[in-house]
């Protein structure tokens, strides 16, 4: 229940941040994508059912404030929770490359959606300049960003796992 | 005892796959509902407004508060040197301005025979300050911290200095999102203030970085309209009220049909340093 709790309130802390906090401080017009770190780390720590939940929640929030139809946002942050949720069984704490290489691969196919279906189905073809214009600076931005923000994520993981071995 | 208490709770939850399936459906049939319909719009919008707008006003105070102060320290440096380099101007500049209040009374001249602030005056106005941006990097619209309560409603024009920003597209009792005109898919009917020729702005998502907005079909066979040109919205809009300002015309081409011309303009507003907007509260007339 705890943690349920705490997994909203860190939604909610993510969307803010990333729309107010990270907005302010984006470089050349480019903020971070730390709702997908958020989705995908839960999806790979607790496995495919929470990566899903989360992911529909935070698109959800998107969609709302963001959206052009309710749902889009929603349907892609799900597949890329439940896809990292897959990953659930060779995640180990102690290991930071599995994290990085996932998260960079979901952000990198959350913005190649994004491109293909609000961008190409428009006839703009430059998808070189959207690569290295928008994607690419995205990416290294949000992996920046990673480095700071997964070893908290982490943190809050393993107390949890604590209490929860405690208690059983 | 314990294991088989747990595999019959196992036994009742629902497998992730199953779960996937159920939201993927709603998803979907929340998008054709949305892009059909606008039934869940309003109490979203409410629960929205209740539980995250108050945060995102809070947050972006600090967050503006603390760009301007990591901007103050690296600026002191370079603050120290303008200031050695601009006691030598002082005296340049001084000789300049006896010049330039000659080209002032010129300017107030030209003022008048536009006429434009004149224009805008007569459409009521309210200020909103801007609280969030687009969370993802591929378009261009924000939310202002006022709403329904504050008699905003969609497709109200918002206005920053004396340049259109975009119209609103979706309202909140306490927040509405902007979608602006550089956004990668907004297109305005606009006119070149000179002649009344009619022309299309439309955004780029390529030219955003640039700053500058994209505008095609203009006919203009007289060849009258130069860069430097002013361009309003045009009177035939059905979203934008006519004559605010868009921008100034920066290239102009000739497409390849002969007939028409296209080119660049360099809008009136500074798109990337939004922090206060005004919302015109009268909306265009449409035909019902």
């Amino acid at each position: 229940m705890k943690r349920n709790i705490s997994i909203i309130i860190a939604m909610l802390l993510c969307f803010l941040l990333q729309t107010t906090f990270f907005k302010s401080f984006s470089l050349g017009g480019i903020g971070p994508n730390i709702l997908i770190i958020l989705t995908s780390s839960l999806g790979f720590m607790r496995g495919r059912k929470v990566g899903t939940l989360v992911g529909f929640t935070c698109g959800f929030l998107m969609d709302i404030f963001f959206g052009e139809v309710l749902g889009f946002y929603a349907l892609i942050y799900m597949y890329i929770g439940f896809l990292n949720g897959m990953f659930k069984k060779i995640f180990f704490p102690e290991d930071i490359k599995l994290p990085l290489i996932l998260i960079s691969l979901s952000d990198f196919a959350y913005s190649l959606t994004i491109y293909l279906l609000q961008f190409l189905l428009r006839s703009r073809f430059e998808f070189g300049y959207y690569f290295s214009n928008i994607i690419i600076p995205e990416l290294v931005y949000t992996i920046v960003i990673t480095i700071v923000l997964y070893p908290l994520i982490l943190i809050i993981h393993k107390a949890f796992n604590q209490m929860d071995k405690r208690s059983a | 005892m314990s294991p088989l208490v747990r595999r019959k709770r196992e036994k009742f939850t629902l497998p992730s796959k199953y779960l996937l399936l159920i939201l993927t459906i709603l998803c979907l049939s929340l998008m054709v509902v949305t892009f059909t319909t606008d039934i869940m719009g309003s109490t979203l919008n409410g629960f929205a407004g209740k539980i995250i707008v108050p945060f995102q006003s809070g947050i972006t105070t600090v967050g503006t508060w603390l760009t301007d102060r990591t901007e103050e320290l690296g600026q002191i440096k370079i603050l120290l040197q303008e200031n050695e380099e601009l006691k030598t101007q002082v005296d340049d500049l001084t000789n300049e301005v006896i010049a330039l209040q000659q080209d002032k009374y010129e300017l107030n001249s030209l003022r008048e025979l536009y006429e434009l602030d004149e224009q805008y005056s007569e459409y009521e106005k309210v200020g909103a300050r801007v609280i969030g941006k687009d969370s993802g990097n591929w378009f261009h619209s924000f939310i202002i911290d006022k709403g329904t309560d504050d008699g905003l409603t969609i497709d109200m024009n918002v206005m920053a200095g004396s340049g259109l920003v975009g119209r609103i597209v979706d309202v909140g009792p306490n927040w509405s999102k902007v979608t602006s005109i550089i956004n990668d898919n907004s297109n305005v009917s606009g006119m070149v203030l000179a002649t009344n020729d009619k022309l299309i702005v439309s955004g780029d998502l390529e030219l955003m970085a640039l700053g500058t907005i994209k505008f095609e079909q203009l006919i203009d066979t007289d060849n009258k309209v130069v860069e430097g040109d002013k361009i309003v919205t045009s009177n035939i809009s059905d979203k934008y009220l006519p004559g605010i300002l868009i921008g100034y015309i920066s290239e102009i081409n000739v497409d390849s049909n002969n007939l028409t011309k296209s080119g660049y303009l360099t809008p009136a507003v500074d798109f990337d340093h939004l922090e206060s907007v005004l919302v015109l509260l009268e909306l265009k007339q449409t035909v019902e």
